[in-house]
């Protein structure tokens, strides 16, 4: 595990350059909404989406990020595939051979070669499949567009269907005609169709029952292991990443407020955001029902356009002291290759949750 | 490790996955969520059957394909040429059809009219029109008449009903100031009103389809433009406004290239409706996680256009054109009515109407109104078939 920090990184040479089993890389990423009011339209402010986002991905890990809705995960993911062009900052994607891009600079040209690496999984199992093509057309789209021959567009379509899970006569069939599960496992078919290296999952599997969602999620982990894929698994809830994470990122109001393994992260967080999101996700298991020390997340998320000063979790965070009212805390690296943006990381004794036998 | 909560459900999963079979909606009682049936119905197959339970719209289909109908075919079904004029019969009122004609020999099946004896009242300056039982004019269909090119390429010989002696003249809905056929006029007039709202709503559609779609994909400084400019043009009261447009088409001009230039201001002031209604379609699809997808499997503007939105709102689109052409028709019949649009010799309902406007007409020639009674016709049917197309393609409703 790399102990670069990211302003160690940046510091460095002009060339950006990737440890060998980064796959990507986020510097500084930030994406701004600008805000216009009134009748000539004038620049109010920006919501601050993403702000500052410092993130690295490796081969073949999967990298859960999580955070309460409106913390800027759907945004973070978007610019990654860039659908958003970020503000400023960098993403940088290691080719197959070692080659370094920033994404960030590239125009609608230059993207189409990585259109085919970094592919995403969306939300709305609904509105992301076109309602008037075949689901043949759906996953076959992004091959037609790379000049794939019919023929083989059609085998390699039946495969991945199998691959997730349907059958491969449901070709011609519209979306309609499935299930939102079903829908979803479109969607992931059409994201593999391209033999991706990075997939980002935005919350893929939050619109759909509990049942199905460990279905899909069962899915997604059997396809990672099958092809060697890489995951950026985006979710609202902490519950969902613990089964399929390597590590997670849990980000607050468009910053990475604390990145850790997975059983690190839940056996013993050393952000307060972070122990606040653990004692709030569902428990099924009686084991983990009976804590109850931590007091539960009060109020809302603090407005991207108008953060706090200070620790943007201040006002919601029973640690806070005067520090944090004043004093922004950056993300640093703590030892065992975790970061951490609390000023009092060290000293609080922040209540994990424990492994189910 | 932590063993995860659906651990459980995994196995069972992967139990299934160990011959390697995929799983189908059938195999799996897990995948049996929400499943709809698997029908394969079409977005438009959809469409029509939902139209059909509309009653309303379906009245207003025949009645609009009937208007078309009758459009393309008057050279058959007008029973005089709209044209000729007799000096004989100015203002003759409509004439009853009779079945029976009683002779000596009896009483025989001969359709027929009873030709007008025309008296002079010296006393109030009127005519005043007698049936004269001593001429009979038989009626008949598929009578012969002057050859003519039926849509224009089929040549014919015959009309579907009239007088069986061309020579002879019959006034079914009464006769104009010149003693014209009215019954003809109105159909040849159905030629220009339909086809005017025909080939103006064509051009809306070209112009908001491309100004519209501009402005809701661009946005930006492009979209602002496009939108005062339709808030511009849809401030201005249109009667003022077509009236200073038909002023500048000169007045020399052949009637003919009038009819094209009403249609292209016709046209011009009605894309802003269909343009404010594809800017807001495309805005929404923008945005739709399916177009998104679409510009993540490299889709060009063009193919994401073309493929991914214009198909969704098709249907739409049909239907807010259907609405549209009412006001067409509508904006013709005005502009003639008022003298500013299509001039005679151009047959068009407006020109009908133009012509019946005065208060001696209403009170002694009611019968020249009912050009009048074709526009309500004709709008009403239109709108009815629009509401039918805009509930039917909307799958929400
Ligand atoms: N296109 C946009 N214009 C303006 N604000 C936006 C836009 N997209 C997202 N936002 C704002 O950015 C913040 C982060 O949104 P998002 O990335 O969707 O969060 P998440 O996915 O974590 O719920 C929210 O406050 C949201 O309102
Ligand atoms: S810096 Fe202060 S307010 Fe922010 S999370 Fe740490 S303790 Fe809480
Ligand atoms: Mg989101």
């Amino acid at each position: 595990m790399s102990e670069t920090t990211p302003q160690t990184a940046m510091a460095g040479t002009t060339e950006p350059t990737l440890d060998t089993d980064e796959l990507l890389r986020l510097e500084s990423l930030c994406v701004h909404f600008p805000i216009y009011k009134g009748l000539l339209r004038r620049h109010a402010g920006d919501v601050r989406a993403v702000d500052d986002v410092h993130l690295s991905v490796k081969k073949g890990e999967v990298l859960g990020l999580v955070g309460e809705s409106g913390c800027g995960k759907t945004t973070t993911g978007r610019s990654i595939v860039r659908i958003l062009k970020p503000t400023s900052g960098k993403i940088l994607y290691q080719e197959e051979h070692g080659k370094v891009v920033d994404l960030a600079q590239l125009n609608d040209r230059q993207l189409f070669k990585y259109r085919a690496d970094i592919r995403m999984v969306f939300q709305d199992p609904f509105s992301s499949l076109n309602p008037r093509l075949t689901v043949g057309d759906i996953i076959g789209e992004v091959l037609e567009i790379q000049g794939w021959r019919k023929s083989d567009i059609n085998d390699r379509v039946r495969y991945l269907l199998e691959k997730v899970g349907l059958r491969p006569e449901y070709v011609g069939r519209f979306p309609h005609a499935f299930s939102g599960g079903e829908r979803q496992r479109i969607g992931i078919a059409r994201s593999l169709a391209t033999n991706p290296r990075l997939v980002v999952a935005d919350e893929s599997v939050s619109a759909l029952d509990v049942s199905i969602q460990a279905q899909t999620i069962n899915l997604l982990q059997d396809l990672q292991e099958e092809f060697g894929l890489t995951y950026l698994f985006v979710a609202h809830d902490l519950s969902v990443v613990e089964h399929i994470s390597d590590r997670v990122a849990v980000m607050y109001v468009g910053k990475i407020v604390e990145v850790a393994d997975k059983d690190s992260l839940f056996g013993s967080p050393k952000h307060p955001y972070t122990e606040a999101l653990l004692h709030s996700v569902p428990k099924p298991d009686p084991k983990r029902r009976r804590l109850g020390t931590v007091p539960k997340l009060k109020g809302e998320v603090a407005d991207p356009a108008n953060p706090p000063r200070g620790c943007y979790f201040h006002p919601r965070c029973p640690y806070a002291q005067d520090k944090c009212r004043v004093e922004r805390p950056a993300l640093r690296a703590l030892p065992g290759g975790r970061q951490v943006a609390c000023h009092f990381a060290e000293e609080l004794d922040l209540e994990g949750i424990p492994a189910v036998e | 490790m932590h063993l995860p909560f659906w651990s459980r459900i995994r196995k069972t999963r992967q139990g299934k996955l160990a011959g390697d079979e995929p799983i189908g909606v059938g195999d799996n009682p897990l995948l049996r969520e929400e499943t709809t049936g698997a029908s394969e119905e079409t977005q438009w197959r959809l469409i029509w059957r939902r139209f059909r339970r509309h009653h309303l719209a379906m009245g207003g289909l025949v009645v609009v394909l009937m208007l078309y109908g009758v459009a393309a075919c008057a050279e058959f079904l007008a029973p005089m040429n709209p044209r000729a004029f007799d000096s004989k019969y100015p203002y003759a009122p409509p004439q009853r059809v009779r079945m029976f004609h009683e002779s000596e020999e009896g009483v025989s099946f001969r359709p027929h009219v009873l030709d007008y004896r025309v008296e002079l009242d010296s006393v109030q300056m009127t005519r005043v029109f007698h049936d004269d039982p001593d001429q009979v004019v038989d009626l008949g269909f598929f009578v012969e008449t002057e050859p003519y090119r039926l849509m224009g390429f089929i040549p014919m010989r015959r009309q579907f009903f009239g007088p069986v002696n061309p020579d002879h003249s019959f006034f079914l809905l009464g006769a104009d100031r010149l003693g014209r056929d009215l019954l003809s006029r109105m159909i040849y007039g159905t030629r220009i009103s339909m086809t005017v709202g025909l080939i103006g709503v064509t051009l809306s559609l070209v112009l908001g389809i491309t100004l519209g779609g501009m402005s809701g994909y661009f946005g930006g400084w492009i979209d602002n433009l496009i939108q005062r400019l339709i808030e511009f043009l849809q401030s201005i009261p249109s009667i003022p406004l077509w009236l200073g447009l038909s002023a500048a088409i000169p007045p020399r001009v052949d009637p003919l290239m009038v009819y094209f230039y009403i249609t292209i201001i016709l046209s011009i002031l009605g894309w802003t409706g269909l343009g404010r209604v594809v800017r807001g379609k495309f805005m929404s699809l923008k945005t739709e996680d399916f177009v998104l997808a679409a510009r993540l499997d490299g889709c060009s503007s063009g193919r994401i256009i073309r493929r991914h939105m214009v198909p969704s709102f098709m249907s739409h689109i049909i239907a807010t054109t259907t609405l549209a052409i009412p006001h067409m028709i509508i904006g013709e019949t005005s502009l003639s009515f008022l003298g500013l649009g299509l001039r005679p010799p151009v047959i068009s309902w407006g020109v009908l109407l133009q012509e019946a406007q005065n208060i001696r007409t209403v009170a002694t020639a009611p019968w020249l109104l009912l050009p009048g009674a074709m526009v309500a016709v004709a709008v009403l049917a239109l709108n009815f078939l629009g509401d039918g197309l805009r509930d039917a393609s909307d799958p929400y409703a």
